[in-house]
């Protein structure tokens, strides 16, 4: 079950393949917007004057020119929370030198793609890595975790009909957050604060990231089907009973929606790390279980005293990814030894090494001990 | 009355493309791009000239855009020789009929493309002189359109009198003309106070070449401005510090003032409240004429989502119809209940905005129990979608099977990929509709939409406006 305290869901809208599922705020949560510097003009925050303290968030990525200093834009690394108007600027990396994945977006801003640290960093930062060098390990893999590595992603703007979706999506009042559907696959969740910064951020979700399951649905391009149920006729006397049912079909869909649609979200094996702690907002990244044949998020997520949830985006792990995830954390669960991961999943080590191989992961290994596991499974007629 | 499978889905067949005739113009639209338009349309056009001919050609009847009216009149032109000498003779009434209604760039338009495909037979040749024998100043027009023109005589192997022929053809080997226009014409090449007396497009294009500033180029050519081209220069004009070009919004057409009055900034809405609301309230009781105040209790439900933004080629027209809609059923009606999807109030300030809960708007209209259901929409409920399907098809089974409230639903936008506009509801007749002067015909129409009147009762529906059609040049 999705369901963010104050966030309530709305009705979806279809373009093709691509289903948007707005979220509402009836009120945003207080104390929490945008970073000036992200809008191209200033944020009209109202001044209270109580001494209320604003803090600012800048998402991941988010590109602007922070300082009269470095005249060149920089992306931001990783979401990050600042007091409001913070000197200097947030982490950050020119976009000059990170050109490949930088877009331009408008004049002097562009999109750096967004949870970009996490998703190619993913598995360096959820698994060192084996600290005893078991013999089988290679040194590099001992010095240096599993960097580098780098997992495939897709740009918004080659999933088919995504940006048309984006385009012609009719934004809510009050709405502060989207659920983005590929052929009814849950690519996505964001959620901002305030329905401003909302607004201010819809067009860029066109050069958010998605993986290849998204992109292959999106260029499969089934087109999504009616899930809304229609009202029975039967039993209605008047106008407002007909009024009641109307209702009635709107909570049965927002129901719908939380419990199935976006159930996979909620991952309640995954794991959660607090990142940055500020004027009661609490940042963090998740982690999913890497459990095979299930949907895996990991994201991002603002919540504040209240256990509101004030930002959130995620991202979608593909199969593929999802099995390499899987492999690794067998591995650490057993300490990084083949021997005993082998045995958990009932195959030969010679098996493991191979698909460990299969899986991008061989020059983890030592290049004798990879040569001997291929020499035993060519003899058992392996392949 | 035997009404056979056959005769319903030419009846479809029609009013499928009577409304793509009336909404699409093969622009851009909010949802679909002019590639995926025009394809689609020009499939419509193919499909009816080569099936339903008659109904074809008695489209141009109607009150179809000019659009499709030219497209029409090309595809008829073109395909002359498939039937008998009488039908053609019918199909050239309508033709000359029509081309007269057109505006002359788009007949110019029409010429130049029988000439690119290659269609020169007799027929199209009598059209094209006595089309060009009817106008009523033919050195203005050849001022004016004059390559449209030099290419119309060269195709019709027209021959000319006087010094249309000179200065068509060779106007460089004159010393100077008798016709004044020409004469104007001739000077505004090396001096600047004679374009002043040619029209504004020609004018226009010599004071780039003088490179005269553009405030005082307006000042002194505003006298020639045609009505149209005040409203579209006022703006601009103003900005520039010219205030003599200012276009009598009174004598505008109503959907071009609706047009015209979303276009400006909030704030100058606001300031010009009275005059901009006077103006359309005249324009309004202009179209609605004798019939105003004679529909009864009317409520609309009208759509300002944010899809009727329309696209950079219609800016806001979906908006402009509603609006209009708005003000003409006004003074239609004896008590008026506007709806708006957004649930604003202040029509004079409403810009695209939000989702569009258009089974909610309906609810609401239903609950002011009217005589008369008008919903101008382009039929993407989506807040929930579907519910105003749902409500309608329940008012009509259950609530309301005795049809007691007439429930119609006009659409601006052109589907491409249904061929017809979008619907909401089989139980409710849907129509195009492109003007807003056209409500009262096209509400009418959408009566052979609900499948109640079949095949013969629409034929009889389209002679009699043939009829009336050509009646009045006779």
């Amino acid at each position: 079950m999705f369901r963010p305290d104050g966030l309530t869901t709305g009705p979806a809208q279809v373009w093709n393949a691509i289903r948007l599922v707005p979220l509402l705020r009836e009120e945003p949560v207080p104390h929490l917007r945008l970073h000036r510097r992200v809008y191209e003009q200033p944020v009209s925050v109202v001044e209270v004057g109580d001494g209320t303290v604003y803090t600012a968030y800048v998402p991941h990525a988010f590109v602007a020119t922070w300082s009269e200093d470095d005249r060149l834009p920089a992306a931001s690394y990783g979401t990050r929370l600042l007091e409001r108007d913070t000197r200097p600027a947030p982490p950050r990396m020119p976009v000059r030198t990170t050109r490949r994945m930088a877009r331009k977006a408008g004049k002097d801003r562009l999109r750096f793609l967004p949870l970009h640290l996490a998703v190619e960093g993913y598995l360096a930062l959820h698994f060192g890595g084996p600290e005893i060098v078991w013999e089988e390990w290679s040194r590099r893999a001992v010095a240096r975790g599993l960097s580098p590595r780098c997992e495939e992603t897709y740009l918004g703007s080659e999933v088919r009909g995504l940006e048309d979706a984006l385009r012609i999506f009719e934004i809510h009042p009050g709405q502060c957050g989207v659920l983005v559907y590929v052929a009814d696959a849950l690519a996505g969740a964001f959620v901002t604060p305030h329905q401003d910064d909302y607004r201010a951020l819809h067009p860029t979700l066109v050069e958010d990231l998605f993986g290849e399951l998204i992109y292959m649905y999106g260029l499969l391009g089934a087109p999504a089907g009616d899930l809304s149920a229609g009202i029975d006729g039967g039993g209605i006397r008047s106008l407002a009973d007909l009024r009641a049912a109307a209702a009635r079909a709107r909570d049965a869909w927002a129901d719908f929606h939380d419990g199935t649609m976006a159930g996979g979200l909620r991952d309640p094996d995954g794991s959660r790390q607090v990142v940055q702690f500020l004027n009661g907002f609490e940042l963090a990244r998740f982690m999913p279980s890497f459990g095979l044949r299930r949907e895996n998020h990991i994201g991002e997520a603002i919540v504040d005293e209240e256990g509101r949830l004030a930002y959130m985006k995620t991202f979608r792990l593909s199969d593929g990814q999802v099995r390499r995830g899987h492999l690794l954390k067998q591995l650490a669960r057993h300490g990084w030894r083949l021997a005993d991961t082998a045995a958990s999943l009932g195959v030969g080590e010679a098996a493991l090494a191979l698909r460990l191989e299969r899986s991008g992961f061989g020059h983890l290994l030592r290049q004798d001990v990879l040569d001997h596991y291929r020499a035993q499974a060519r003899r058992e007629g392996v392949t | 009355m035997s009404e056979t499978f056959a005769d319903l889905i030419a009846c479809e067949d029609a009013l499928m493309f009577v409304n793509a005739a009336i909404t699409s113009t093969g622009q851009r639209e909010f949802r679909h791009r002019e590639g995926g338009q025009r394809l689609s349309l020009d499939f419509l056009h193919r499909y009816t000239l080569a099936n339903y001919r008659e109904l074809y050609a008695a489209a141009l009847a109607l009150r179809i855009n000019d659009h499709n009216a030219a497209l029409i009149v090309l595809n008829l032109l073109a395909h002359a020789g498939d039937v008998g000498v009488e039908r053609r003779r019918h199909e050239g009434r309508l033709i000359a009929r029509r081309l007269e209604l057109l505006p002359q760039h788009r007949v110019y338009r029409v010429f130049r493309e029988l000439r690119r495909l290659g269609v020169n037979n007799r027929r199209t040749r009598a059209i094209v002189r006595d089309w060009l024998a009817g106008r009523r100043d033919p050195a203005f027009d050849a001022v004016k359109y004059r390559g449209a023109v030099k290419s119309a005589v060269r195709h019709a192997h027209l021959p000319l009198d006087g010094e249309l022929g000179p200065f068509l053809f060779a106007p460089h080997g004159v010393r100077s003309f008798r016709t004044p226009i020409f004469e104007r014409w001739r000077r505004a090449h090396y001096e600047q106070a004679a374009l002043y007396g040619l029209p504004f497009t020609v004018a226009e294009g010599f004071a780039a070449k003088h490179e005269i500033p553009r405030e005082v180029f307006l000042e002194r050519i505003e006298p020639q401005m045609t009505r149209l081209e005040r409203l579209r220069h006022q703006e601009g004009a103003r900005k520039a510090g010219v205030d003599a070009v200012a276009a009598d919004l009174g004598a505008m057409p109503l959907t071009r003032l609706a047009s015209y009055v979303l276009s400006l900034p909030l704030d100058d809405r606001a300031a010009r409240r009275a005059e901009l609301t006077a103006a359309l309230r005249t324009a309004a009781g202009r179209a609605a004429g004798a019939a105003a105040g004679s529909w009864g209790r009317v409520t609309a439900v009208l759509d300002d989502s944010y899809s009727a933004t329309g696209s950079g080629q219609k800016r806001r027209r979906p908006l402009a119809v509603a609006l209009a809609a708005s003000f003409l059923l006004e003074s239609l009606a004896a008590e008026y209940t506007p709806l708006w999807t957004s649930g604003r109030a202040d029509e004079l300030l409403l810009y695209p905005y939000g989702p569009t809960p258009l089974g909610e708007r309906i609810l609401d209209a239903l609950g002011t129990a009217p005589e008369r259901l008008i919903i101008i929409s382009d039929g993407w409920d989506n807040a929930p979608p579907g519910l105003a399907a749902d409500v309608l098809r329940i008012w009509r089974t259950r609530l309301d099977p005795a049809r007691r409230v007439m429930i119609a639903h006009l659409n601006p936008v052109y589907d491409a990929d249904d061929f017809d506009v979008r619907r909401l509801a089989p139980s409710v007749p849907a129509a195009g509709i492109r003007d807003a002067e056209d409500l009262a015909t096209l509400v009418e129409l959408a009566r052979f939409a609900e499948g109640r009147l079949g095949l013969d009762a629409l034929r009889a529906h389209l002679d009699a406006q043939t009829a009336r059609f050509l009646e009045v040049t006779a």
